[in-house]
């Protein structure tokens, strides 16, 4: 066992590098923190709008992901066919693009000159500018990290479990809400978790699509932005407040995958 | 087999730059080199000196061009430019970014560079001046037609955020128009309820009008030249009313490239310099503007 745990110590002496290189500005972050003043920085309007809007945006996003996004996991995870491959690689595609890309493409797609421009117009219903293009940004970005981690739970529930239940006369209704559901519980929670996350902190799609307005839709990240220009400690503060945010989600989409596995 | 020695080359070149940045250690930013550049001019001794110009984003298609020039009169002398708002360049450099030369659309983002110790104060000069516009897009569906028509209701407006120069002359343009008998007592407050959206610079404010997803917005006068020109309408400020944008150049303290970033700062205010200015609309500098 000794050789075992001196190849462990050379294998972390060896990860030190990288970890030292993610910690250290994030250590430079808390350190500049205002804490303080972190109370008075926390209680000023624009760090106040942009917390609460930020929350309210995200959970409407995750409540879209959840709906619209578990049929696609549920699809990824049962049929393996060509067309599922080319589904997986198109829900990969938000992950890998820049979001400014993804912020082009919601204006050309969504805004009122692009491509369902003129019905929306019919509508009455402009999108670009609102928290509805929030929304969408957000949705845009992060629905993949539930996807993926949703398909992988379904997929690993044992067929014989779903072909019994079959056999015993459930419906595939039945067999979701009693038997897929219940056992991928932690990796659809922990996947929404994640997506939680990335909406959080999406910041290209959203300036480009939404634009940026205070109280409207100037989110975390684009109050963060734009204060790192004018006033750094609004920046600051509301970085760490994001980072302790991410961080904490992180850590409880873990643990749900660890008390499940 | 082309197309893998050209990889390979170019490989080798990153290699060897990455090597010859950590063995001088100098700083190798993300600077970009003026589009259209060319290499052929081989210096006459020793390395060719690149200077990093970090220029306001309105200055982009102007300097390139003066970049080009400067280049082609001053064998061996290299020009990277940083195009991006004032307002964050000047934090740039007062985080210590590897910069020769600050061109800022405003004097308060040149006052930020003097501060942080980097722009020694009364070595900036006032190179270029500039105007606002208002900008509609080219079909003009609000049917804006008078700087009145801003104040109408429910129009879609987008502005510059405060931090960015062309965002804080707009607002001073709106202050203006409060002692003028030709706008109503409200008519500031009207335009501001119309604003959807503060950009971060004044090319996303005139992207957002050309695309027609915004009504209107403030940009420079120089922002409609070219092929923008053809995109949108254009609602001229008159001169009591416009803020006449100044816009600063200084070589900064602790260039290593001292004489080639004062070099390109004279060329600049020099007829050669000017002249390109000009043609891109600005409004040049007198001889004696400080």
């Amino acid at each position: 066992m000794k050789s075992g745990q001196t190849t462990t110590g050379l294998w972390r002496l060896l990860s030190l590098p990288l970890l030292l290189f993610f910690l250290l500005p994030l250590v430079a972050l808390l350190l500049r923190a205002p804490f303080d003043r972190i109370i008075e920085s926390v209680m000023r309007e624009q760090v106040r709008s942009a917390i609460g809007l930020s929350f309210v945006t995200t959970l409407i996003s995750a409540a879209i992901i959840v709906v619209f996004g578990t049929p696609v996991a549920y699809l990824l995870a049962v049929r393996h066919g060509r067309i599922e491959k080319l589904i997986d690689t198109v829900i990969d595609l938000p992950t890998v693009l820049p979001p400014s890309v993804a912020g082009i493409a919601l204006l050309l797609a969504f805004g009122r000159r692009g491509l369902l421009g003129p019905a929306f117009t019919v509508l009455g219903v402009d999108i670009a500018f609102t928290q509805v293009a929030v929304v969408l940004a957000q949705t845009f970005v992060a629905a993949p990290f539930y996807i993926k981690s949703a398909a992988i739970a379904f997929a690993g529930i044992e067929v014989d479990l779903t072909q019994a239940a079959s056999l015993d006369g459930a419906n595939n209704w039945d067999i979701f809400r009693h038997i897929m559901a219940p056992l991928a519980w932690a990796g659809l929670v922990s996947g929404l978790v994640m997506s939680w996350a990335r909406a959080l902190g999406e910041f290209g799609a959203t300036i480009l699509f939404a634009g940026n307005l205070q109280g409207v839709t100037q989110t975390m990240p684009l109050a963060i932005y734009i204060g790192f220009e004018a006033n750094l400690d609004t920046a600051v503060t509301l970085s760490v407040i994001l980072m302790g945010l991410s961080f904490s989600a992180l850590l409880m989409a873990k643990a749900l995958l660890n008390r499940a596995g | 087999m082309p197309y893998l020695s050209k990889f390979v080359s170019s490989y080798r070149l990153a290699l060897l730059s990455i090597i010859a940045c950590a063995a001088t250690l100098t700083a190798c930013s993300g600077t970009t080199t003026a589009p259209g550049a060319t290499a052929t001019s081989v210096p006459a001794s020793g390395a060719p000196a690149t200077i990093k110009v970090f220029a306001a984003a309105s200055l982009q298609d102007a300097f390139s061009e003066i970049g080009r020039n400067y280049e082609a009169a001053n064998p061996g002398v290299k020009v990277a430019f940083n195009f991006a708002g004032s307002q964050q360049l000047a934090q740039q450099i007062a985080q210590v970014a590897p910069a020769d030369v600050f061109a800022s659309a405003n004097k308060a983002q040149m006052t930020v560079a003097i501060q942080s110790g980097r722009v020694v104060s009364g070595t900036e000069k006032v190179f270029v001046r500039n105007r606002l516009v208002v900008v509609v897009p080219r079909d003009n569906p609000a049917k804006l037609q008078t700087l009145q028509d801003l104040g109408k209701p429910g129009l879609k407006l987008v502005l510059a955020a405060k931090e960015v120069p062309v965002g804080q002359y707009a607002l001073d343009y709106l202050t203006k128009t409060l002692k003028d008998s030709s706008f109503t007592p409200g008519y500031r407050e009207a335009v501001l309820k119309n604003v959807v959206s503060y950009e971060d610079s004044v090319k996303s404010v005139l992207t957002k009008v050309t695309l027609g997803e915004a009504d209107g917005g403030i940009v420079y006068t120089t922002d409609i030249g070219g092929d923008a020109a053809a995109k949108v309408t254009r609602i001229d400020i008159p001169d009591a009313l416009n803020t006449v944008a100044t816009y600063p150049i200084a070589a900064l303290k602790d260039s290593t490239q001292a004489a080639a970033a004062t070099g390109f700062v004279d060329y600049v205010l020099s007829d050669a310099g000017q002249k390109v200015l000009a043609g891109y609309g600005f409004i040049t500098a007198p001889k004696d503007a400080k």
